[in-house]
């Protein structure tokens, strides 16, 4: 788009002002969270002093954090949970996508619009009879409980990214591999998946912070302590009913924050593709 | 192998087939193929049926089926630890005579619609700003997208925590600056708790209007602005005339998916008043959790959260008709 530029003044008003507000309404409550962490508890419960900065900052929140409570667990739990779920829900959309995209059979299109369906389908709908169809498999309150259940939504999502993605790799360089005598799955698996990777990586990515976030299945599956996932122990967990351990509570959040932002950061194009890809199908 | 192909090559001539195309599907591997299981996988229905075993499979059990045991016991009196037994469509009657339910059912449609017409004017303003050459933009692009990435329930604390009744900064400086003497109460009454809600929703939902948007707006041809710029058009008409009807197949989309979360939204509202203060601020999400999870009354919070199914179902056939008709 062509853009063109007015007086500085002009641009100012139009432009930097704009977005100077816009960054900083983004990005303070992630101020909010840092120095919350850091500031010490007599400085945090006290109407008189300055809330913006400390001059005696503290460790004492993320001490207590680890110290107190099952933190470490949670974000082990965390991290294994959103792997395994990332990995089962890469692999069975990895192959749907392939053959919605690429195979003919009669039941190609109503599949499709099956799994995008399934895709819009909230958790918020099915979590009261999920729940008792995961304590019915024995497995409420263990981690399978969350990992078989977050590829519901997880699958839908990469089907639907890859098999845009797999409709942009040329059938010819397939069909070259068949006349070479490869079969139909070796062509499907040495030629079409390694040039799905990008692909790949941007289901990845995407579904991997899906997991790493998700809140409703786990709050309402994993009950014990030693269960939980970030989310749901530092909201559980450092909230005695009307007692709120503010300090311990911004340091869990900014610790379960981090993780994300950084694989997020790293494949900053990725993620995007992902998100503009996931609506335009 | 050559003299199997020919033969092939030439049986394809004469019936009209594709020359190219036949013997590749029919030809190759014939002399290396393994009888049985590579050559069952050879037809492509059987292929596609395997390859999509895993996801049927999983989808079936763990939504195709929860979803018809959903509706059993929204019509069933289940309550946890107990058999249910069938009621007919006493719940919704139930639901229909309770303020707190019809609070909610209000209150969806009004986080709904605030929400996304908000997210929808700022996202555009965000794209359009976004949309220009300045240094650091692609520091400023992915820092934008920080409130979609992070867990909700976690930036929600921390706005939890910016409300709060003793000890929120809005207060502290609105006090410090002289705008107010008294603290305001953010979360203390069911409107002004409304307010705060859609605040935050907004925050979280913006930058994926904005990003999204962005990329509709990058794939905008230039020279139609300039065009439009020589005959005499404002930059507001450029906007109206020009960019707008071109952007708006990907608006619609990201409008129509924005809705569906916001509509079956849980956690925001959970953990930013629990549905309070006096339970003025549940949606349906957050009061179908309290039915069935704090009074466990399965059969009566599943009747509840079955309420959004009507409304999710006009959207998804709406944007199935879309897509059909843009195709």
């Amino acid at each position: 788009m062509a853009v063109r530029y007015g007086s500085p003044l002009k641009r100012a008003v139009t432009f930097y002002i704009p977005l100077t507000v816009m960054v900083g309404a983004t990005l303070f409550p992630f101020y909010w969270m840092v120095i919350t962490s850091i500031r010490p508890d007599s400085e945090l419960y006290n109407v008189k002093m300055n809330p913006f900065f400390t001059l005696h900052p503290t460790f004492k929140h993320f001490q207590d954090l680890f110290e107190l409570t099952m933190f470490p667990q949670w974000a082990w739990n965390t991290l294994f949970i959103a792997v395994v779920s990332t990995g089962i829900s890469l692999f069975c959309g990895l192959l749907a996508g392939y053959a919605l995209a690429r195979l003919q059979f009669r039941w190609a299109p109503s599949l499709g619009t099956v799994i995008f369906i399934t895709y819009l389908v909230p958790p918020t709908l099915l979590f009261i009879p999920l729940g008792d169809v995961v304590k019915a498999f024995g497995i409420g309150d263990t981690p399978w409980a969350v990992i078989l259940t977050y590829p519901t939504f997880l699958i839908p999502f990469c089907t639907w990214l890859l098999m845009g993605y797999f409709k942009t790799i040329p059938r010819e360089i397939e069909d070259c591999a068949r006349i070479d005598g490869a079969s139909r799955i070796q062509a499907m698996v040495r030629i079409s998946f390694p040039l799905a990777v990008p692909g790949i990586l941007s289901a990845g990515i995407f579904a991997f912070t899906l997991s790493w976030n998700e809140f409703l299945y786990a709050l309402v599956f994993l009950s014990s302590p030693q269960q939980k996932t970030i989310p749901i122990g530092v909201f559980t967990e450092l909230v005695r009913g009307d007692v709120f351990y503010w300090g311990p509570l911004m340091a869990g959040a900014l610790l379960g924050s981090i993780p994300v932002a950084l694989v997020y950061s790293f494949f900053v194009e990725h993620y995007v593709t992902a998100l503009t890809g996931a609506v335009k199908g | 192998m050559a003299n199997q192909i020919e033969p092939i090559l030439a049986k394809s001539a004469t019936t009209g087939a594709p020359a190219i195309a036949a013997p590749v599907v029919v030809a190759v591997p014939q002399s290396r193929r393994p009888r049985g299981l590579g050559h069952f996988l050879e037809q492509e229905h059987i292929l596609a049926g395997a390859l999509l075993a895993p996801t049927l499979v999983i989808l079936t059990l763990f939504i195709a089926y929860p979803f018809v045991l959903g509706i059993w016991l929204a019509v069933s009196d289940k309550v946890v630890g107990r058999p249910g037994n069938f009621v007919g469509l006493h719940n919704f009657w139930v639901n229909l005579n309770d303020t707190i339910f019809l609070r909610a059912f209000q209150n969806t449609f009004v986080y709904t619609f605030i929400a996304t017409v908000l997210k929808l004017a700022l996202g555009m303003g965000a794209a359009l700003l976004l949309n220009h050459h300045f240094r650091f933009k692609r520091i400023v692009r992915a820092g934008m997208l920080l409130p979609w990435i992070v867990p909700t329930v976690l930036s929600t604390l921390a706005w939890q925590w910016m409300f709060d009744a003793t000890f929120s900064v809005f207060n502290w400086t609105l006090m410090n600056v002289g705008l107010i003497s008294q603290r305001i109460l953010w979360l203390g009454d069911g409107t002004m708790a409304m307010g705060c809600l859609v605040l935050v929703n907004v925050w979280r939902g913006m930058p994926f209007f904005a990003i999204t948007l962005l990329a509709g707006l990058q794939t905008v041809n230039p020279d139609l602005h300039e065009a439009a710029e020589i005959d005499g058009a404002n930059a507001w008409q450029r906007f109206w005339r020009v960019t707008l009807p071109l952007i708006k197949p990907i608006m619609l989309v990201v409008v129509l998916f924005s809705m569906i979360a916001t509509f079956a939204d849980f956690q925001l509202i959970y953990v930013l008043t629990r549905g309070g203060p006096y339970s003025s601020t549940h949606v349906f999400g957050t009061y179908a959790y309290e039915i069935a999870m704090r009074a466990a009354k399965l059969g009566q919070g599943a009747s509840i959260s079955l309420f959004l199914f009507p409304f999710l179902l006009m959207i998804i056939v709406f944007q199935l008709w879309y897509i059909r008709r843009s195709d």
